[in-house]
C-alpha cells in the first residue's frame, strides 16, 4: 500500500518508527512512509541496537564484530585498483564475468561441488544479496521457511520480506549446536517447505559432521525440501574439510549453495558472494538480480578474481591466526566457568552465560559487561530465540585485545 | 612439523613474551608439554633465541643503524664461511647474511652513533685481505621490523558491532 492510499497523510515521515521504538506497526499512524504490513513486522536487528549503545563509548573492546580484522589480501586490492585505472566501469554480464564464474566454479571443486559457470552459478552482491535472492525466488507467500536457531540474523527479516513463515528449529548447546533429526521433526520441519543450513554456524561455530550430514540430506530428500545452504564460513573451518549438504546424494538438485569473499578474503566492504544451484534454480534467482541489481560490482568482481588466484596463502594465514585465538578464548572462557561448544569454524564462540546473568538474561548480561567493563559482546537473543542464555564473543579481533577482554570479563565476573 | 608446534611458533613471532599458560591456551596443549616443545626447540636451534623489537626513536637514546653492503674476492684458502665468522665477531653486528646479486654479504650492524659505524666498517670489515669493497647505506626511518609495523597500530576503523 502507498502512502497516498492512506488517510492524514503528513510529510514529516523521516522519522524511523519500529515496534521496539514503541511506534505503532499498522501503517495507522498518518505518516505517508507507514511500512508495509511485511516490513512493519519485522523487528530491528538486535545486532543494530546493540551497535548504538557500544557507539556510545570511546574506551569499548568489542567483541562484537563479525567481520575479520585483516585487510583484503594486497593482490586482490591491487586487482581492483588496476580495474579502476584501466576504466573498467561497465556493467558486466548479469550473472557476473565468465571468467570469476569460471574460477569458483575451479575453487568449489575442494568441496566436492562441481558446477557449470555458465548455468549454474550466479556472482552477487554479497551473500546477503544471495540469500535474499534465494528466499524471494523460491519461497511463495505462506511457505514455511525452517530456520535453526541460533542463526544468522538476517534470514528471518528475509524470509518474511519475502512472503514466507520463518520456523525455528532450535539446536542445544548439549549438542553442541547440532541440528538433528529429532529437533527437526519436534518443530515440524517435515511439513515445511524451505530449510536453511548456515555451516559452519554464524554465531555458534557449529560445523556438521559427515553423519550429521547424512541425517540432515535423508530428512530433506525425504520430506521433499528445498535447501539454501549458506557456506560463506567455509574456508574458515579448522578441524577437518569443510562438507556441504549439496554433495550428498539427491540433495544438489535441491539446494541453493551460497558461499562469497567477505570472511575468507577479508573483503566485507567490496561486497561479492555468489549463489550455486541446478539452471533453473540459478535462472530463478538471475531473472529478480537483473532487475534490481542488474550486476554485482564490477571492481569487486575483479579483486575476487585476483583473490582466487594469487591469494590462499592468505587464507591460510588468518584461518592458522583465527585458529589460535579460538584455542585461546575458548580455553579462557572455560576457565572463567562460562561453558562453551567448541566451535569448529567461523570466528566466533557462543558461551552460556545464563548462569551469571541477572535472571538469566544474556541481553542484561552484555549491556551490564558493556557499562561496567567496556566489552561489547553480542547479546544471543539477536540470533534468534535459540540464543537465549548466550552471547556472542567474535574473535576477529587482535589476541592483545582478547587478552584484555578475557581480563575484563574475569573482573566483571569475581 | 605437527600443527601445535607451528601454531606455537606463530605466537612466539607474534609475541616472544607469551606465557606458558597463554601458549597452551593457544596450542590445546598442556603447559608441561608447551615446555617440553619449547625445550625441544631450543636444543634443536630451532628456537635461536628471544629478542625485542625496539622504536629507539621512542626512546631518549642516539641509536644509529645501517646496512653495509659487502664484496669479496676468495682464494683457496678462505670461504665465506670464513669472512662471515670474522665480521660476526663484532658487537655491532645485529645480523650477517650472505646473500644473491650485487654484492656478497650484507651486514646489519648498529651502534650510538654514525661514528661507531664508519669504525666498524673501516677497522673491523674493510682491512680483511678477502673484502674488495663496502658500501654502506644509513637506516632513516624504520616503518616495520619483524613483522611489528611502527605505527600506533590503533586503526581498527570497523563498526563497533556487526553481523
Amino acid at each position: 500500500m502507498s502512502g497516498e492510499d492512506r488517510p492524514d497523510g503528513h510529510t514529516d515521515g523521516g522519522t524511523e518508527q519500529t515496534p521496539e521504538a514503541g511506534g505503532p506497526t499498522d501503517g495507522t499512524d498518518g505518516s505517508r512512509f507507514a511500512p508495509a504490513d511485511r516490513v512493519a513486522s519485522v523487528a530491528p536487528s538486535g545486532i543494530r541496537e546493540f551497535f548504538e549503545v557500544a557507539e556510545t563509548r570511546d574506551d569499548v573492546i568489542s567483541l562484537g564484530v563479525g567481520e575479520p580484522d585483516f585487510t583484503a589480501p594486497w593482490p586482490a586490492r591491487s586487482a581492483a585498483v588496476n580495474s579502476l585505472e584501466r576504466g573498467r566501469t561497465s556493467y558486466t554480464a548479469n550473472r557476473g564475468t565468465e571468467e570469476l564464474r569460471r574460477a569458483i566454479a575451479e575453487r568449489v571443486t575442494r568441496y566436492d561441488q562441481t558446477y557449470d559457470p555458465a548455468e549454474e552459478i550466479l556472482v552477487t552482491t554479497g551473500a546477503s544479496e544471495a540469500v535474499d535472492l534465494a528466499f524471494r525466488a523460491f519461497v511463495n507467500p505462506g511457505d514455511t521457511v525452517a530456520l535453526p536457531t541460533p542463526t544468522y540474523v538476517s534470514y528471518e527479516p528475509g524470509v518474511r520480506f519475502a512472503g514466507g513463515e520463518p520456523l525455528p528449529v532450535h539446536t542445544r548447546h548439549e549438542d553442541d549446536w547440532a541440528l538433528t533429526t529429532e529437533a527437526l521433526y519436534d518443530a515440524g520441519v517435515d511439513e515445511a517447505d524451505v530449510l536453511v543450513l548456515c555451516y559452519p554456524n554464524n554465531p555458534t561455530g557449529a560445523t556438521m559432521d559427515a553423519s550429521e550430514m547424512d541425517a540432515v540430506a535423508d530428512f530433506c530428500r525425504e520430506h521433499d525440501l528445498l535447501v539454501v545452504a549458506d557456506e560463506i564460513y567455509a574456508a574458515l573451518t579448522y578441524d577437518g574439510d569443510h562438507e556441504s549438504v549439496a554433495t550428498r546424494p539427491g540433495m544438489r538438485e535441491r539446494t541453493v549453495v551460497i558461499n562469497g569473499f567477505s570472511k575468507a578474503y577479508a573483503m566485507t566492504g567490496l561486497r561479492l558472494g555468489y549463489a550455486m544451484g541446478p539452471p533453473d534454480a540459478v535462472d530463478a534467482m538471475t531473472k529478480i538480480h537483473q532487475y534490481t541489481m542488474l550486476s554485482a560490482p564490477t571492481t569487486a568482481q575483479h579483486a575476487a578474481l585476483a583473490a582466487l588466484d594469487r591469494c590462499d596463502d592468505d587464507v591460510d594465514r588468518m584461518r592458522r591466526e583465527y585458529d589460535r585465538r579460538r584455542r585461546y578464548v575458548v580455553s579462557r572462557l572455560r576457565e572463567l566457568g562460562l561453558p562453551v561448544a567448541e566451535p569448529g569454524g567461523a570466528f566466533y564462540a557462543f558461551p552460556r552465560v545464563a548462569d551469571v546473568a541477572p535472571d538469566g538474561d544474556a541481553r542484561a548480561f552484555a549491556t551490564d559487561l558493556l557499562e561496567a567493563e567496556g566489552v561489547a559482546a553480542v547479546p544471543g537473543t539477536a540470533f534468534g530465540t535459540g540464543g537465549e542464555g548466550h552471547i556472542r564473543i567474535s574473535y576477529a579481533t587482535g589476541l592483545d585485545d582478547l587478552k584484555e577482554a578475557m581480563a575484563r570479563l574475569e573482573r566483571f565476573l569475581s | 612439523m605437527d600443527e601445535a608446534t607451528r601454531t606455537l611458533i606463530d605466537a612466539l613471532v607474534a609475541d616472544a613474551r607469551e606465557s606458558t599458560a597463554d601458549l597452551a591456551r593457544q596450542t590445546g596443549l598442556e603447559e608441561a608439554a608447551v615446555e617440553t616443545a619449547l625445550a625441544e626447540l631450543e636444543e634443536s636451534g630451532a628456537l635461536r633465541g628471544y629478542t625485542a623489537i625496539v622504536d629507539w626513536d621512542e626512546l631518549d637514546e642516539e641509536h644509529i643503524s645501517a646496512i653495509v653492503e659487502v664484496n669479496v674476492e676468495l682464494d683457496r684458502e678462505t670461504d665465506y664461511d670464513d669472512v662471515a665468522r670474522r665480521i660476526a665477531e663484532s658487537e655491532a653486528v645485529d645480523s650477517l647474511r650472505l646473500m644473491s646479486g650485487d654484492y656478497d654479504f650484507a651486514v646489519h650492524v648498529s651502534g650510538s652513533s654514525m661514528g661507531d659505524v664508519s669504525r666498524f666498517v673501516s677497522e673491523e670489515v674493510a682491512p680483511l685481505p678477502a673484502v674488495t669493497k663496502t658500501v654502506t647505506h644509513y637506516v632513516m626511518e624504520t616503518y616495520k621490523e619483524r613483522g611489528i609495523a611502527f605505527t600506533d597500530g590503533d586503526d581498527d576503523d570497523r563498526l563497533s558491532v556487526t553481523p
